[in-house]
């Protein structure tokens, strides 16, 4: 028995929702950075879950790109907290506010 | 499409391959320089980008490389068209004068910053080619890491490092957002080519129906019955998370709240860089994807409703909230704003000449905008800070310097002779040809209420005096060349923009071509 592609499209929109609302909700710069990978995930998800289903394979070339773009973006934004953290003595996104939008 | 790797192939992505050796030189560079001689780093790099220009032009004028006839090359991933033509030549005079501008900050003259623009430029060119959403997405990303970093350069400065982190926060969110559009869109068509995109969609074929009864199902609940509509349902939301990113690069409302902070934050020469080159790259994908039908027909549907209100709104609460700025840094992001909002006049009329206009406005823009970062690098690097009062007595300190500052601003509040006024006015000819006057109306009443801001910049600099009137601003030879050459082209634009005009209009037909 297959599991059906609308499963697959259910979960990823939950995994997609958790990501952004970790991203707006949560104050930890280290969460919202989970979070963030959690939408780029789901988004992944989706593209492997249409590309089996649909019997394409560009979908699961796109998610190779995904990871490692994915991978190189945190590696730049754990650079960043480092250096914010040697200024702030804080990750909490809330206490990075020396310029108001 | 043929699998066969033929010269034009190669010729497509030469700029790219010139951008590619001008940053390993450019990295390789700091190992061969005294400390003292450190400014050569970014003198090379402007030379570098000069030369790509250069060849870049040359294959156009002399071997007809980008044709009329738009091309997929690299198995459909680049598109090779007068349009990447247009955009490869914004970035790279970016590139050129934000590269000798940079030369003035004492903190800024190492490899990595300059390799970081060059790399940036690359992103950004390959955005403007990209035919793909694989290519796009990944030129986006090259273009928008490389710009994280460069934000959060002075890592040892709190508010440069702020803008970096909310400047990251904000680009992986909405990039996270604008991904799964694409998801929704690969599970629509099965196509990830533009092209192909469009085609599956104009078509309406039962094959789409089919294929994208489960995505439909699950999204909308509506169990299968109405399929058509629920396409549009799922295919309006793809839209509108695609909005999202594009509209985050380019600085609308709602997605703008990052741009006044990273763009006080950030080292200044690449406050002028992001505003111009990043903004006119978001405009080159966001014309790509969303005009010539890729999305359907823009005049059923509900998303070009959602695309003029984006417009509208941002015209006005980045001239309104300008207003109210006293650091000139913050005033000109707010302007910025403002000013993506005009030129998404040109997107939504969704015609050749308005994203021709589209095209022109954002050139001017590039010599405008980096001719007043240039001014504020010179007057803050004396001054220390970068609030409006530094700019009083200007006139008598700086005659040339106010002068050049005087003329971008004009620019920017779209007064002749300057280019920003050709630019205003080829965009609401546009709207108002495409039927849309009352957008064009209220563009016009906007663009009043900007004046007062822009004058009031003026006014400090030659109205108000200052306690240091005779101590002039020392301009390296680097900078007056940087600055010499945006003036120029701003007058030029400005009083004999026919060749400009034409050049952008016929590169905007490649849009609409299939």
């Amino acid at each position: 028995m297959t599991v059906p592609v609308e499963w697959y499209v259910a979960l990823s929109a939950i995994l997609f929702s958790i990501g952004a609302l970790g991203v707006l909700l949560r104050r930890n710069a280290i969460i919202i950075f989970m979070s963030v990978e959690l939408m780029l995930n789901a988004a992944n998800l989706l593209f492997v879950a249409f590309s089996r289903y649909l019997g394409d394979l560009d979908g699961q070339v796109l998610v190779f790109f995904v990871i490692t773009v994915a991978a190189a973006e945190v590696a730049v934004g754990l650079a960043l907290i480092v250096v914010i953290f040697r200024t702030k003595q804080s990750i909490n996104i809330d206490e990075i506010n020396l310029m108001k939008g | 499409m043929s699998s066969n790797i033929t010269l034009s192939w190669w010729l497509a992505i030469v700029p790219e391959i010139s951008l590619t050796v001008l940053l390993f030189i450019v990295l390789l560079y700091h190992r061969f320089v005294k400390p003292e001689d450190k400014r050569q780093i970014g003198i090379f790099t402007a030379w570098g980008a000069f030369v790509t220009l250069l060849i870049t032009l040359g294959l156009w004028l002399f071997f007809a490389e980008p044709g009329v006839e738009p091309m997929l090359v690299w198995g459909g991933m680049i598109r090779h068209d007068l349009v990447t033509l247009v955009f490869r030549v914004m970035f790279l005079v970016a590139l050129m004068v934000t590269a000798l501008i940079s030369v003035e900050v004492e903190h800024l003259q190492s490899s990595e910053y300059y390799g970081l623009l060059v790399s940036a430029t690359i992103g950004f060119s390959l955005m403007a080619a990209g035919a793909d959403l694989i290519m796009i997405y990944l030129a986006l990303e090259t273009a928008s890491i490389s710009s994280y970093i460069l934000a959060g350069f002075y890592t040892q400065n709190a508010r440069s490092s702020e803008a970096g982190m909310k400047y990251f926060v904000y680009g992986a969110f909405a990039t996270g957002i604008m991904l799964y559009g694409m998801s929704l869109i690969y599970g629509l068509t099965t196509q990830t080519n533009l092209v192909a995109v469009a085609s599956v969609l104009a078509g309406q074929t039962n094959a789409l129906t089919s294929t994208a009864a489960p995505l439909v199902t699950a999204v909308t609940l509506d169990g299968g019955a109405g399929i058509s509509t629920s396409v549009n349902a799922v295919l309006l939301l793809a839209a509108a998370m695609m909005a999202v990113g594009f509209g985050y690069k380019i600085s609308a409302v709602p997605f703008h709240f990052w741009t006044p902070d990273v763009y006080d934050g950030s080292p200044t020469p690449f406050t002028g860089f992001l505003s111009t080159a990043s903004k006119a790259a978001g405009f080159a994908i966001f014309i790509r994807v969303f005009s010539a039908g890729v999305l359907g027909n823009p005049s059923s549907s509900i998303w070009w409703g959602m695309l003029v209100a984006i417009c509208i709104v941002t015209m006005a609460l980045g001239n309104f909230v300008a207003i109210f700025q006293t650091n000139i840094k913050r005033l000109l992001a707010y302007s910025s704003i403002a000013q993506a909002g005009y030129a998404m006049i040109g997107l939504v009329t969704f015609s050749q000449s308005g994203s021709g206009a589209t095209m022109f406005y954002l050139l001017m823009y590039i010599f405008t905008n980096i001719a007043a970062f240039g001014v504020i690098i010179l007057v803050s690097n004396v001054t220390g800070s970068e609030e409006l009062d530094d700019f009083s007595g200007l006139s008598r300190r700086s005659p040339y310097l106010a002068l050049a500052m005087m003329l971008a601003i004009l620019s920017l509040g779209g007064i002749p002779p300057t280019a920003g006024f050709l630019g205003k006015f080829f965009l609401f000819k546009a709207a108002v040809d495409a039927g849309l006057w009352w957008l064009a109306l209220i563009g016009i009443v906007l663009a009043f209420v900007a004046l007062y801001y822009y004058l009031s910049i003026i006014k400090y600099m030659y109205l108000y005096r200052s306690d240091d009137e005779d101590k002039a601003i020392p301009i390296s030879r680097a900078a007056q060349v940087g600055l010499a050459f945006s003036v120029f082209f701003i007058i030029l634009l400005g009083v004999y923009a026919g060749p400009a005009i034409d050049w952008t209009n016929q590169a905007a037909a490649a849009f609409f071509a299939g």
